[in-house]
């Protein structure tokens, strides 16, 4: 870790040195360990100590940006010459208003020391716990247990001075019989505190022990109950098909005239909540703007979407706090999801269901078509038949086809329990990610593929 | 840099670690994205650091910095060492490492024209040239484009006495058009999707998309799909063109024969194979005209290099035989469970990743005839190309792709077109039913930079060689609903 006096020391030797009309620099230091198992042993072990800084700078709405991940004077100059340099050759770019102004960030809870403190030791500890439950049921555990801190820090020359320190952890266990059967659990959270490792060690064992002999099934309409990990990546592809502002205004979003208008159930309400001590708590976006509290669909209705400065300034209006990394041709991207739970039980939900399909996760999920939010992708880790009330069996993995919009208009049952849902972190920069969510029950799911195991 | 390398290999020596590798790597990169007029992003990238992998009584230990100092270089090496004391805990077998030849070599990537001399300006006259026309047609409600350039020097050491210095250029490049209307949205990409094509090439790649040239063709296109009917559900004989079929390689051929996902050492994130050890020259895999090579040698593709991040040198391996599965993707570690010798497929995404098993070039050999030969033979089927979404399942089985655009066979001819077209099948019998390959007229290395896998995510550019090829009895039509 840097800290935060010399991440400001740096931030502001970018500023002063700069001479565009405004500048803004973006500091990311990232401490990762991450200890992987398989077969029972510890395959792969490994750790990142990493910097990048970003520079952005406008003159006269011409903008250029160039990044280093090397923190001496030269490259610090080095990066500001050359973002200047790109920005001299643009056109400029006359939608483009202005970098943010400074506003009050909020206090919140991101940093912990137990977290940080997590020792190759330390994990290769708990792994055994984990290894050593799999043994007692003659089974073999897979999985990946992770823990890192970030500082992540954003200045301009508007005032903006934003620093917060980051830590988090998780843990994906997949268990599996000698016949490929398997069962998948996992933990994720900004603090180790809550990590009880035999306890998610057992539950990826009683799924796995419960997917014992798959059989096979007719792709079809079935009623399906989905569980955190499945409904979690829904809330994904809806954050990134639809709910930010850039998609809305080049018309690829399935929110485009449908404002005010009902396209989910009436049980169905998403927001994102970077604040919510429930997620990856995040104060501010990665142009420094604090995190607003935006609701997307309320009680089914279309509502809101997030901006960044840039799509918020097209339309007049102020930055919500969704901007990812400059240069981005995403658009600004919800990253704390949250779906309204509801009072049912899972074991209410498997009762009321008279043939339907339960499904832990999804795999490889993709777009089909982005304006009906139809996505397809397949069932793993634990798929299971429930027939009059009780789970019959294990079934072959099957292929879903289905328009998120559609599912989240059939909706009969809700979870009262909300989980975390994350894979951890985002390809490439350590920057956990994830939702929370309860699990549903969907009346009609169109399942449209079986595979063979 | 040689001293820095030799005191790190030194410091992990005197520590009585088995085996030790390190890699410096220094990596530019260039990115220019026009849409709609404006330069939407110029950016440019630079990033540099060391990652030392080191074997200690059999068990791993990796550990990475961005900063090349020698205090850095201590600690680095000693937290290596602690980790792999950590693995030890947690220990089944001994690692074994297949022996290898000692290099002492250098490596660079040939070219024309480095892409970093050529002014940004021609770079953005380009572009903008292609988005004008683009943007002529006025349902097209985005026009993009693209250029990415990449460039790597690499330098390999390991205890056992290689030392391999290694310099690579990449370019690559795309335009889009996206045409709206009402709630339809349509999208065709040149050459390919997803940033286009790339190449191991200089600037001379990119002068040779002729992006320019296809702006037109492209848009034209994306409109025509607003007014064209819906891809058919039902079974039919499908010809893919040579993007997509890279794809379908790519899914459900190059992923399924690394042997680390055979062994189950990705089964935590990505996911294993339906293949096994035992499948090895028993599984036909496909039909007889189908064969495929791994092959790091080919000047140009994006999966091609002098040496791999364990100091071996580039190969060609034959992965298919006249259908008959014959040999997987390997790496020291893994090929010594086999008694081979490593095939040389172990890359890292940049200095503070580990190498794992990734595809290099998997290339699906060219047959015969023409692609119009293939059409007019077919009575009734589908044209696909170029991939819009793609899914399978962790074994690499049941697979689903959609692609931008299709047009109807009718007797030998291409008919209408149809529009968010998908197809499934489930490989083996999708390979077995592959009964026409276009010849080496047809034949194209793509390139795709994006092939994600492992944990903590690396990025792999890989390149796979197809010609458009047709399957008999294909499921399509699966969105209906």
């Amino acid at each position: 870790m840097l800290g935060k006096e010399k991440t400001f020391d740096i931030l502001n030797k970018v500023l002063n040195y700069s001479k565009a009309d405004q500048t803004e620099v973006l500091l990311i230091t990232e401490d990762s360990h991450l200890t992987r198992f398989a077969n029972s042993y510890i395959h792969q072990n490994v750790s990142e100590k990493n910097a990048s800084l970003s520079v952005r700078v406008i003159i006269n709405k011409k903008i250029g940006s160039a990044s280093t991940n090397l923190l001496n004077e030269e490259s610090i100059r080095g990066v500001v010459d050359k973002a200047i340099s790109i920005a001299k050759l643009q056109k400029e770019n006359p939608q483009f208003k202005s970098l943010p102004s400074q506003k009050d960030i909020p206090e919140a809870k991101t940093f912990f020391q137990g977290t940080a403190e997590c020792s190759p030791k330390k994990r290769a500890d708990d792994v055994k716990v984990v290894i050593d439950t799999a043994d007692s049921h003659k089974l073999s555990a897979f999985g990946a247990y992770s823990n890192g801190v970030v500082e992540l820090a954003i200045a301009n020359s508007l005032g903006v001075q934003a620093y917060t320190p980051f830590t988090d952890i998780f843990m994906n266990i997949i268990m599996m019989k000698s016949n490929g059967a398997s069962g998948y659990a996992n933990f994720t959270s900004r603090d180790i505190e809550g990590l009880k490792v035999k306890e998610i060690a057992d539950e990826a064992i009683q799924k796995c022990i419960q997917n014992s002999n798959p059989v096979d099934i007719k792709p079809g309409e079935y009623e399906a109950i989905l569980e955190e990990h499945a409904v979690s990546d829904f809330m994904l592809f809806l954050g990134y098909l639809g709910f930010g502002a850039l998609s809305v205004q080049e018309g690829r979003s399935f929110m485009c005239n449908n404002f005010g208008k009902k396209i989910m159930g009436d049980n169905i309400t998403i927001w994102d909540d970077g604040l919510n001590l429930q997620t990856f708590t995040a104060p501010f976006d990665f142009e420094g703007v604090p995190k607003q509290k935006v609701t997307f669909i309320e009680k089914g209705i279309a509502k809101n979407i997030v901006y960044d400065s840039y799509t918020a300034g097209k339309e007049g209006k102020e930055s919500t706090g969704h901007a990812l990394p400059a240069p981005n041709i995403e658009g600004p991207i919800p990253m704390n999801l949250f779906m309204k739970s509801g009072n049912a039980t899972k074991e209410e939900m498997i009762k009321n269901t008279k043939r339907g399909i339960l499904v832990t996760r999804f795999h490889y999920t993709n777009v089909v078509e982005p304006m009906k939010a139809i996505i397809t992708g397949m069932t793993r880790d634990g798929t299971f038949l429930i027939e009059d009330g009780k789970i019959k069996s294990a079934v072959k993995n099957l292929r879903f086809t289905e328009s998120i919009l559609k599912a989240l208009s059939g909706v009969s049952m809700i979870a009262s329990k909300t989980k975390l849902a994350s894979e951890g972190t985002i390809y490439d920069k350590r920057f956990a990610t994830g939702s929370v969510v309860p699990a549903i029950k969907v009346d009609k799911f169109n399942f449209t593929g079986v595979t063979e195991f | 840099m040689k001293d820095f390398i030799n005191k790190v290999l030194e410091r992990a020596s005197g520590k009585n670690v088995d085996y030790a590798d390190v890699r410096v790597v220094d990596r530019e990169s260039e990115a220019i994205v026009v849409k709609n007029g404006n330069i939407e992003a110029i950016s440019s990238s630079k990033d540099q650091g060391f990652g030392i992998r080191v074997l200690l009584n059999g068990a791993w230990g990796f550990a990475s910095s961005s900063k090349l100092e020698q205090k850095e270089l201590e600690k680095t090496v000693d937290l290596a060492i602690s980790i792999a004391q950590a693995s030890g805990l947690v220990k089944k077998e001994t690692v074994i490492l297949s022996p290898t030849e000692v290099i002492k070599d250098t490596h660079k990537t040939k070219f024309s024209k480095d892409p970093f001399k050529i002014p940004l300006n021609d770079k953005i006259k380009l572009l903008l040239e292609a988005d004008r026309i683009t943007r002529k047609h006025k349902e097209i409600k985005v026009a993009l484009g693209s250029l990415n350039f990449f460039k790597e020097t690499k330098t390999f050491a390991s205890t056992e006495g290689s030392y391999i210095e290694q310099e690579r250029i990449e370019s690559g490049g795309a335009i889009v058009s996206t045409a709206v209307r009402g709630n339809d949205v349509q999208v065709r990409s040149y050459p390919a999707n997803f940033g286009g094509d790339f190449a191991t090439r200089g600037y001379e790649f990119i002068e040779a998309l002729k992006l320019v040239e296809n702006a037109d063709r492209v848009a034209k296109e994306a409109c025509m799909l607003l007014d064209a009917k819906p891809c058919p559900s039902k079974t039919t004989d499908v010809i893919l063109g040579g993007s997509q079929l890279a794809l379908q390689v790519h899914e459900s051929i190059g992923h399924a024969i690394e042997l680390d996902r055979v062994l189950g050492t990705e089964a935590s994130y990505a996911g294993t194979s339906f293949l096994t050890l035992g499948k090895l020259n028993k599984l036909q895999y496909g039909s007889e005209i189908v064969n495929v090579f791994a092959d790091a040698t080919i000047e140009g593709g994006l999966g091609s290099f002098g040496y791999d991040d364990e100091g071996v040198k580039s190969q060609r391996t034959p992965i298919i035989k006249n259908g008959l599965f014959v040999g997987f993707l390997t790496s020291r570690e893994t090929a010594s469970k086999l008694n081979q010798k490593s095939n040389g497929t172990m890359r890292a995404d940049g200095w503070n990743r580990i190498p794992l098993i990734r595809m290099i070039n998997i290339n699906l050999e060219p047959g015969e005839g023409t692609l119009e030969e293939i059409i007019a033979d077919t009575k009734e089927g589908i044209y696909m190309d170029t991939n819009r979404s793609w899914s399978i399942d962790n074994k690499r089985l049941n697979f689903q792709f959609g692609t931008e655009i299709a047009w109807e066979i009718k007797n030998g001819k291409l008919g209408a077109v149809l529009k968010n077209p998908t197809y499934t099948g489930i490989t083996p019998e999708f390979w077995n039913s592959c009964d026409a390959i276009a010849n080496k007229d047809y034949w194209h290395v793509w390139g795709i930079p994006n092939c994600g896998k492992g944990q903590p995510g690396q990025a792999a550019h890989v390149g796979h060689g197809t010609a458009p090829a047709r399957f008999k009895n294909v499921r399509v039509g699966i969105a209906q609903c």
